[in-house]
């Protein structure tokens, strides 16, 4: 009875607690990139390897935008918009004339993007970090910790950002269209859906999640031209997880590893808390390899 | 090499030669074109295109998935990496350093990454294979990253190079030229071997699999298995790669084990034409060459990465079949 209870006082609840709260957070924004990703690929078989280049130049236009005005509510629009733009042209430019050929190409392709992306962003940023002040400054305590109220903030508005987006595919014409397209291509080019339209528009849209969810990140960890390779690496993890082109799954998938490497944390560094979303991607590999957050196949 | 004929012979003069004395021709020119190379270069480009033969090892053994089985690995870095530290595990234990132990444990440690990569990742198919690919040499790379007491971790490990022995015939140390020559050989007679799996039955089945997979399957071939031998195939060559790198400039350091490795690896087969196994190479040296004159062109500073990207979003868009591409059919006759 000692040793049971002398192993429950070793577990650190606080510190569980504490990330719970982080592994929260980081599982939002993580579920606001891959949501996008998920989305791209569901619908045109595109895995975009640029995601995590769009995600980082979004916070990029952001250090800009506030620099320039000091709003930061204004820069998470107006990067927002630019990346939009910035993402519908690329699609218009590099994924529109390989539609019919084989998908590798269009790894291939975003690949070559992504490089173009970082390395332009290294050269005219340079490689010192940028910093992001954070929006409001407001703490709240949290055992021994303030925690910062802007941490709870991000979650809450990526929650929010996701909920209207499922709400515009609901009920949306456009989104409508997104869904019938995702459903069965040809029959609903036939039925006159402007599929090509369809896809620059969800290009568009999924990296107008990934540059608000690079500028609502940046305040905590700083802007840099590699940060992009990480997040969309996690982003693949928790997309094949999820269950490729499956919205709810890549949700539940993002917070689900997050929450377990903040937990990994409490023990070892966090450079090696990694291995255990690597750990759990090869596990659903070996025997769910559909992706844990979608039924069975029959 | 330059001329493609499609039909079985060619018209040189008066004489008609056979595609394999043409090939043969071909070859030996090459080979006579980059054995007298380093007695014409001065130092610097020797180590160059040394250099640039390591690259188009670790391309053109990556040529035999992306080109001959249709997977695109982004994980080649992982292979290449483990070969590096496997070479410096060997020439740091072991004392007095041997040249041909750095070689067997950088294939050792080479195979073992491929074995584990294979194993999981050839249960998925086309983009899942690439992503699954570039998460494991993440794994590789974190690892050794991390575990500093023993990899030196940030810092990386320095060694110094092993004698050039032959046992019972020679031994010398490595001048830029006998390492270039070193070098030179073994890519040849890795090229030459790769050319003879690709067009062996087992390359068959390897090229059917790339054509039609689930036809494949259907026939009755275990498809799995043929990619698990593919994957680990294409990492030991990418491990020994990472050895002559390792040789060549006395250091392994977990930057060749991060992705960025891994992504160079693909731009030199689509730059120089997947599926033709020499095509990599010339990718190799088209990359880098191109990065030497940017750099001298318009300074360090300059991000070279931005054309050269550029140029290989044009490639795949309008030449996909990569510099080479012309020849294809013709060199894997």
């Amino acid at each position: 009875m000692d040793a049971v209870s002398h192993f429950l006082h070793a577990i650190p609840v606080d510190l569980i607690i504490i990330q719970t709260v982080n592994g929260i957070v980081t599982g939002m924004i993580l579920a606001l990139i891959a949501s996008g990703l998920t989305l791209i690929f569901g619908i045109m078989d595109v895995v975009n390897f640029a995601h995590g280049e769009l995600f980082m130049l979004g916070a990029y236009i952001g250090v800009v935008v506030i620099a320039s005005t000091g709003s930061f509510w204004l820069a998470l629009v107006i990067s927002s918009l630019v990346v939009a733009i910035l993402g519908a042209a690329l699609q218009v430019a590099t994924l529109r004339p390989l539609i019919g050929r084989d998908p590798l190409n269009t790894i291939l392709v975003t690949f070559g993007i992504s490089l173009v992306l970082q390395n332009f962003a290294l050269w005219n940023f340079g490689p010192v970090a940028r910093k992001i002040p954070e929006p409001i400054s407001s703490s709240f305590t949290l055992f021994y910790l303030q925690y910062p109220w802007y941490r709870i903030l991000i979650a809450v508005l990526s929650a929010a950002i996701i909920g209207g987006f499922w709400l515009f595919l609901k009920y949306s014409r456009f989104g409508v269209w997104i869904r019938a397209t995702t459903q069965d291509r040809v029959m609903a080019q036939a039925m006159g859906i402007p599929v090509p339209l369809v896809y620059t528009g969800v290009f568009a849209l999924g990296a107008a999640m990934a540059a608000a969810s690079g500028v609502l990140f940046a305040p905590l960890v700083g802007v840099n031209h590699t940060m992009g390779l990480d997040w969309v690496l996690k982003a693949f993890i928790v997309v094949v997880v999820g269950g490729m082109g499956n919205l709810g799954g890549s949700i539940a998938a993002a917070i689900f590893i997050s929450l377990l490497e903040a937990y990994a944390t409490i023990w070892v560094d966090p450079s090696q808390a990694v291995i255990v979303s690597f750990v759990v991607l090869i596990l659903t590999l070996l025997f769910r390899p559909t992706g844990l957050f979608v039924p069975t196949p029959k | 090499m330059t001329t493609a004929p499609l039909d079985k012979t060619m018209p040189l003069g008066r004489v008609k030669l056979s595609h394999t004395a043409v090939f043969w021709i071909g070859f030996c020119a090459v080979m006579a074109v980059l054995i007298v190379a380093p007695l014409v270069l001065p130092e610097f480009w020797r180590r160059f295109l040394t250099e640039i033969l390591i690259w188009g090892l670790l391309a053109m053994s990556s040529d035999l998935l992306i080109g001959y089985t249709g997977m695109i690995s982004f994980g080649h870095s992982a292979f290449f990496g483990l070969g590096m530290y496997g070479a410096a595990a060997a020439l740091l234990i072991v004392s007095p350093a041997n040249l041909w132990l750095a070689i067997l444990f950088g294939l050792a440690g080479a195979a073992a990454a491929a074995l584990f990569v294979a194993y999981f990742s050839t249960r998925l198919r086309d983009i899942y294979f690439a992503i699954t690919t570039l998460i494991f040499s993440q794994i590789f790379y974190v690892i050794i990253f991390t575990w500093t007491p023993v990899t030196g971790g940030e810092n990386g490990l320095i060694f110094t190079r092993p004698h050039l022995s032959i046992p019972f015939l020679y031994d010398a140390r490595f001048t830029s030229s006998t390492m270039h020559w070193f070098v030179l050989a073994i890519v040849a007679a890795s090229y030459l071997f790769l050319r003879r799996v690709t067009q062996s039955p087992f390359g068959m089945v390897l090229q059917s699999i790339r054509e039609n997979e689930a036809r494949t399957r259907a026939i009755g071939y275990p498809v799995q298995l043929y990619k698990i031998v593919a994957v680990m195939l294409s990492g030991l060559f990418a491990g020994l790669a990472g050895v002559l790198y390792a040789v060549q400039n006395q250091f392994a350091a977990p930057d060749f084990v991060y992705f960025i490795t891994s992504g160079d690896t693909v731009i030199f087969n689509v730059l120089g034409g997947i599926g033709t196994l020499v095509g990599p190479i010339v990718g190799a040296g088209f990359f880098q060459l191109m990065r030497e004159l940017l750099s001298r062109l318009f300074g360090d500073q300059f991000p070279y990465l931005i054309p050269l990207g550029l140029v290989f979003i044009v490639m795949i868009i309008f030449l996909p079949q990569g510099l080479l591409g012309f020849a294809r059919r013709w060199l894997n006759r």
